[in-house]
């Protein structure tokens, strides 16, 4: 076993195996609470810049397979399992999670305290921090507190990219790092789908003549300056009246768009598990999420039970939630949102 | 939604006797309802048979009636009481049928009262098979092609259709009941024939086999706004097939793909959405396990077997959250008790996985056939958690008392190679050991899977525990949050772990003020073994507290209330093994260990913790070894003049052949440190004694083998508590059958009827000089034998024993209080035998016979029942009536006896059968019996032997419905190659009273002439038992 260690920017240190890539690197470290879809975490470009660990300790079980990406290849630093599975399963499975790791160039960080980690996190606060193969030193601390994420969006967003599906509605899904699941959900209800990147400008949208523009999810922090004139156009897309659903960091960009203010959250929302509740029917669905950041808003939509915070927002032409309802991984419970996108582009469409 | 103001009063049905398929799960289920009803200013009626109930305590409920779980007699709770609810939903199946019939029958509504919870229609929608499938097509859910068959010609037309193998399964039965695989047209006859008659609604479903499939089970909530939640995902070890209660099954599910997790996941929200389910809810699938299909299995719409396993696995209290349910809260109005912050809407995250291994009684049933299908077989379960399925595995199998350290049985290592191969064509209650010899011997992975369908997964992580070095690093304690971590968590529930360094155990220690005591479990539930040690370990924990203790309860038993994270102030779910019970003892530092309530399970283990140095509190582990030890035992009876049966200890059958002779037959044999009578027979000459000790020695007991002379008398029991200087005996309870038959499975009276004061004097005078020369401080029980008007001892339990529960209930003494305070010093508030009441109770044991094929239901030393009702009468026969209504007797006064006994009980027979004729009964016998009987003047039909007759055998009349009972006595059963056998087989897949002891047949005629029925018994609430004498 190749030694490894993660050495968070507190000094606290975990010594565990290598696994994956061998590849010394500093990220923001995050936990999330799914015990399924790790393929989709991995390839989830919402993580970048992220090192990432899975509470639930039994990870590459049904291994690896394409077809559940949510992108190209990973978007985070580095990955931390307790016990990753050598002999996966799955009818599907083409190869091992250290496998895929090691060919897409991801450092894997095994069989430390995992449980201990995320109580560090959930206590003070998302950390940086930094994987090594050797004991860490006060150099590499160093390089852990000095690390931030800086215009992640920029980095994952697409460039030029050609139309998929042939429905009748026309949907611009501006990318701010989007998971594949968004745009499966649309093709599955009658959608064409044409993705821009963050930087396209409000009238280059508009000239495609969309039915509906859908607002991706995407890493950081939405107040992020380079992010600055993504709201600009979001501004600017509203005008047309044309309607719009924001998912996560989309969400988060809307909400600034229409003068509402972001804060950080002390661990965020990373999980499967998490339940919000629909304001005006009471009813609480069980949502997929992956956020460390939240709107401040008093006339939500949607809020989480467990801590009250903002979990969508609805404009009336427009509407956006914090969770993600394509799932990938997750409950697949809020789906009907896209359903509801849809109605509102019809309804759009016969005033 | 806030509560429903409405209801005030509730009534609550247990779900009676443990029986296979059913079991101490309810208790903890319906203790947990009892809660909620209680917080919430709701008076709650308690109606169960098994008084071995935590649910049944007076400070549980607040009217208690122990009666016979039968529709009248809740009828007529209904009508006394007048509650405006009833909650079905946590009463197993039983509760789930009575609340059913009590609402079509118009009943409820005619009187007022709210059935709480899914409505009828909702649960019949889950149950009606034939609705069942219907509502699923229309909700788009896949099913598996099947027929509902209310007769053999439609099973076999079905049959002609889709081909085999067929699985037919019998509805409203519990623990899949009459349900079976045909392989074959002859196969499908023998069980479509067998599950019509035990369906109560005579209907079975015959359905194509989907063998090879995984099998997954969600566990789902949803709340009467519609909220619904997935509380745990479960993967059985075993493919579809194998009953999930006897398959070993890991929490969550680990091969599923996200993909594959949620399309069940929403197929499970699906179908609760649209049956309409409010509470808990099971939904079993069949995966394909080569594309995305599946199909759904079952529902049950109540609270069951997988809710309790999946409330301990994940720190989901789903009983509670049923409850208040059921009383109009929804799921973001009810707090997550764990985290205390969050709510119950949420689905538990989990940071390890819990394993739950069966527990069969096959070690002791060594001809009941441990083949596994869809009929469940297992008597309990264990539970284990951990970081990886290969760690929980082992602890399981180590928490399993089945006398392994690791994976390796024994008796395979003899086996060659293609022996081995061999087996893995059969699913037995050993398939983990066969694969994992298999393994050893370097039997590939792939070769497993192809012969036996268990997923690649599963395998590998069987080659990961071969391939291991012994790991020799500290243990860890980790806690059960619900949350993986994400929140802050109160709940002191904990499981070790060998990776990992934060012990999240030792900040509570730190913390705690008082004086801790560790309180040893009973682990799981076999025969000989059940849910009344868990009533003990609950009320010494209770105890303890009460005294200012800080108590810490080590168990690893799924289905029960001292697991409840709440039960103790810390919770171990750990093995009761000595190393991992010493590693608690270790970080707890406790000021002693209570050893006296947690069975045979705790009690074997106070010599290895006094030999580590552990206090134990109670009766010291020299007293206790005097107990189990032959030749200390003797020396101590000797020495204070007290008889008992002569014997010897053997080793081989030359000597156990000797040791006879020198006896007489008949003897009583059994291997020392035995539970519950485990392999006990008697033997009446030399080729039984030669049967036995080849089936001992098979099983390489290292202890020597005891053989005593069999004094045929009256069986006496007496449970005392001794503070060290007094003895107080709450109560002598006497056995209806003669000895010969293990005292747990004969039907016991209390108070004594047939002992005059000179005899309970003397019975006390020698308990107190036993309990006296042992040092006995808190409880033992003792049996004795009253033979030739000498009273003798056969043997003395220095711990809480089975009957401490009903006997604490009935005398309203609070026996495990008392027996915990003796043990920690104080003095006993009296001393001598109690004042009798003035009613009667007999507790009439239950068994599980038709669950255990092959297994011969003549009782004998060796304990079979699983479970026991008390009966409460003004009388003995309205006890009697009571209990045997109770424990399943249909009570019928009318119809035919089938009899056939040995020369020996011949001439006992005649009176028993004039008195059945005297009542009605047209009298058959097989050919000697009715010679006799004929001889006697009976007027008796003669029925041919099964081997001596194809057509008009005992086996055709059994079949042809005429026989309403069967008294069968035998020198020699067991073999299932027997016609005796057969015939008490036969009887018992036909659903009809066999009595295998002749003074049980008395007992049911005394009470079937007394002129009892479900009309005219006084209903009694067990709290106004003891209103007048205190």
């Amino acid at each position: 076993m190749k030694k490894a260690y993660l050495i968070l920017e507190d000094g606290n240190v975990f010594a565990g195996g290598a696994f994956g890539a061998i590849q010394e690197t500093v990220g923001e470290v995050v936990f999330t609470t799914a015990m399924t879809g790790y393929i989709e975490t991995l390839t989830d470009p919402s993580y970048y810049g992220q090192i990432v660990v899975q509470s639930f300790p039994l990870i590459g079980n049904y291994g690896i397979n394409t077809e559940d990406f949510e992108a190209k290849k990973p978007a985070l630093k580095a990955y931390i399992v307790k016990v990753p599975c050598e002999t996966p399963s799955n009818f599907r499975s083409t190869q091992s999670l250290d496998a895929y790791l090691k060919s897409c160039g991801v450092a894997g960080l095994y069989g430390i305290d995992t449980r201990k980690l995320v109580k560090i996190i959930r206590n003070a606060g998302v950390l940086n921090g930094k994987i090594v193969y050797s004991p860490p030193t006060r150099n590499d601390k160093q390089q852990a507190l000095d690390y931030s994420v800086k215009a992640p969006v920029s980095k994952v967003t697409c460039g030029e990219t050609p139309e998929t599906g042939a429905g009748e509605k026309r949907i611009a899904l501006i990318d701010y790092g989007a998971k594949n699941g968004i745009e499966a959900e649309l093709l599955r209800r009658g959608c064409t789908v044409k993705r821009f990147p963050f930087h396209t400008a409000a009238q280059d949208i508009l000239r495609y003549n969309p039915n509906g523009i859908m607002l991706s999810n995407g890493p950081g922090n939405p107040a992020d300056p380079a992010n600055a004139q993504a709201v600009e156009t979001l501004r600017a897309l509203q005008k047309s009246f044309v309607p719009m659903f924001g998912i996560c960091l989309g969400h988060q960009l809307l909400a600034l768009a229409n003068g509402y203010t972001t804060r950080k959250l002390k661990f965020g929302h990373r999980g499967a598990n998490q339940p919000v509740k629909d304001t005006g029917s009471g009813r609480v669905y069980i949502t997929s999420q992956n956020h460390g950041y939240e709107v401040i808003a008093d006339n939500s939509s949607f809020i989480n039970v467990n801590d009250g915070t903002c979990e969508g927002l609805d404009y009336g032409h427009s509407f956006s939630v914090q969770f993600h309802p394509e799932a990938c991984g997750g409950p697949l419970d809020t789906s009907f949102l896209f359903d509801r996108f849809i109605e509102r582009i019809e309804s759009h469409a016969k005033k | 939604m806030p509560k429903n103001e409405n209801i005030k009063k509730v009534l609550v049905i247990g779900s009676g006797p443990i029986v296979i398929g059913q079991a101490a799960e309810f208790d903890y289920a319906g203790t947990q309802a009892c809660r909620v009803l209680k917080e919430n200013g709701i008076e709650i009626v308690l109606v169960n048979s098994n008084p071995a109930t935590i649910m049944t305590d007076l400070d549980i409920a607040d009217k208690i009636y122990i009666e016979p779980l039968t529709l009248e007699t809740v009828k007529r709770i209904v009508l006394k009481e007048k509650p405006d609810g009833i909650l079905s939903g946590l009463g197993g199946q039983t509760g789930l049928t009575i609340s059913m019939q009590l609402a079509k029958c118009g009943f409820l509504q005619e009187n007022g009262v709210t059935l709480l919870g899914s409505s009828p229609s909702a649960i019949d929608k889950a149950e009606d098979r034939k609705l069942f499938k219907e509502t699923m097509i229309k909700i788009g859910e896949p099913v598996i092609p099947s027929v509902i068959a209310e007769n053999l010609q439609t099973a076999l037309n079905f049959a002609d259709e889709a081909g085999y193998p067929l699985i037919v399964r019998p509805a409203f039965t519990m623990g899949g009941a009459g349900g079976g695989i045909a392989a074959n047209e002859n196969e499908l006859c023998e069980i479509a024939a067998s599950g019509l008659s035990l369906s109560p609604i005579g209907q079975i479903l015959v359905e194509k086999s989907i063998a090879g499939w995984k099998e997954i089970e969600f566990e789902v909530m949803r709340d009467c706004a519609g909220n619904a939640i997935t509380v745990c995902s479960m993967e059985n070890f075993d493919p579809v097939g194998v009953h999930t209660g006897d398959s070993i099954v890991i929490a969550p599910a680990v091969t599923l793909a996200d993909k594959e997790y949620q399309m069940l996941r929403s197929a499970a929200l699906n179908i609760i959405g649209a049956l309409k389910i409010e509470g808990g809810c099971n939904c079993q699938f069949a995966l394909n396990p080569h594309s995305f299909d599946y199909a759904v299995i079952e529902v049950n719409p109540r609270v069951s077997r997988s809710s309790a396993l999946a409330s301990k696995a994940t720190g989901y209290p789903i009983a509670k959250v049923a409850t208040r349910i059921a009383i109009g809260y929804t799921l973001d109005e009810i707090q997550n008790a764990v985290t205390g912050t969050t709510k119950a809407a949420f689905e538990p995250s989990l940071d390890y996985v819990a394993v739950k291994l069966p527990k069969w009684p096959f070690d002791k049933f060594v001809y009941a056939e441990n083949r596994l299908g869809t009929q469940m077989k297992a008597t309990g379960e264990v539970m284990s958690i951990a970081d990886s399925f290969e760690e929980a595995l082992l602890k399981a199998v180590r928490g399993a008392e089945l006398g392994l350290s690791d994976l390796s049985l024994p008796h395979l290592k003899s086996l060659t190679d293609v022996q081995i191969r061999a087996m893995l064509n059969t699913v037995t209650s050993e398939r983990l050991f066969v694969l994992y010899e298999a393994i050893l011997r370097g039997i590939t992975v792939d070769e497993l899977h192809m012969q036996t369908r268990v997923d690649r997964w599963f395998l590998h992580s069987l080659s990961r525990i071969a391939a291991a070095k012994p790991n020799k690093k500290p243990l860890i304690y980790k806690m059960v949050d619900t949350c993986g971590g994400e929140f802050e968590a109160e709940t002191p529930y904990f499981y070790s772990l060998q990776n990992g360094d934060e012990n999240e155990a030792l900040p509570f220690i730190e913390k705690s003020k008082s004086p801790r005591v560790v309180v040893l479990g009973s682990g799981p539930i076999r025969i000989g073994q059940g849910i009344e040690f868990d009533y003990a370990c609950v009320h010494c924990v209770w105890t303890l507290k009460r005294m200012g203790y800080e108590t810490v309860v080590i168990n690893n038993n799924p289905e029960t209330v001292s697991t409840d994270f709440d039960t103790a102030d810390r919770l171990y779910f750990e093995p009761l093994c000595i190393d991992d019970v010493m590693r608690v003892i270790e970080i707890e530092k406790p000021v002693g260990v209570v050893v006296a309530f947690g069975g045979g399970t705790a009690i074997k283990l106070a010599k290895q913790l006094h030999e580590r140095g552990v206090k134990i509190i109670g009766t010291g582990a020299d007293s206790i070894d005097i107990c189990e030890d032959r030749e200390r035992f003797d020396a101590l009876l000797e020495h204070l003049h007290i008889m008992r049966p002569q014997g010897f200890s053997v080793n081989t059958e030359k000597q156990a052949l000797a040791a006879a002779k020198k006896l007489g037959f008949p003897v009583l044999m059994r291997p020392s440190y035995v539970l519950g009578g485990q392999n006990m027979i008697i033997a009446w000459n030399e080729d039984d004694i030669s049967e036995y000790m080849k089936i001992i020695l098979r099983q390489r007991q290292d202890n020597p083998v005891l053989i005593d002379k069999y004094l045929m008398g009256k069986e006496v029991e007496v449970d005392a508590i001794c503070d060290g200087e007094g003895v107080f005996i709450p109560g002598i309870m006497e056995q209806v059958e003669r000895t010969g038959v293990h005292s747990g499975d004969s039907i016991a009276v209390y108070p004594p009827i047939s002992l005059d004061a000179a005899m309970k004097a003397r019975i006390v005078e020698v308990t107190q000089k036993i309990c006296t020369a042992l040092q006995v401080r808190g409880l033992v029980n003792i049996q004795y034998v009253i033979y030739g008007g000498a009273l003798y001892v056969i043997e003395v339990n220095p711990r809480a024993s089975r009957t401490v529960p009903y006997l604490s209930k009935v005398t309203a003494i609070p026996m495990c209080e008392w027996a915990v305070r003796a043990s920690l010093g104080e003095k006993l508030p009296a001393y001598g035998l109690a004042a009798e009441p003035n009613f009667v109770t007999v507790k009439v044991p239950v068994f599980s016979f038709e669950k255990l094929t092959g297994l011969d239901t003549h009782l004998g030393p060796e304990m079979k029942s699983t479970g026991e009702v008390l009966g409460i009468g003004r009388d003995l026969t309205e006890s009697l009536y009571k209990g045997l209504l109770a424990a399943g007797y249909k009570m019928k006064k009318s119809g035919g006896v089938l009899i056939t006994v040995t020369d020996f009980d011949k001439n006992e027979i005649v009176p028993i059968a004039q008195r059945f004729a005297k009542l009605g009964f047209s009298l058959y016998a097989t050919r000697g019996t009715a010679a006799f009987l004929k001889k006697n003047g009976l007027a008796v039909e003669t029925v041919e032997k099964i081997c001596d007759c194809n057509q008009n055998n005992t086996a055709t009349l059994l079949e042809s419905g005429k026989i309403s009972y069967v008294v069968s006595t035998s020198e020699k059963g067991r073999d299932p190659a027997f016609d005796d056998v057969k015939i008490r087989r036969k009887a018992c897949m036909r659903g009809i009273s066999c009595m295998t002891s002749l003074d049980t047949a008395n007992a049911l005629i005394d009470s079937l002439l007394s002129g009892y029925n479900e009309h005219n018994t006084e209903l009694v609430e067990i709290g106004t038992l003891h209103k007048g004498d205190k």
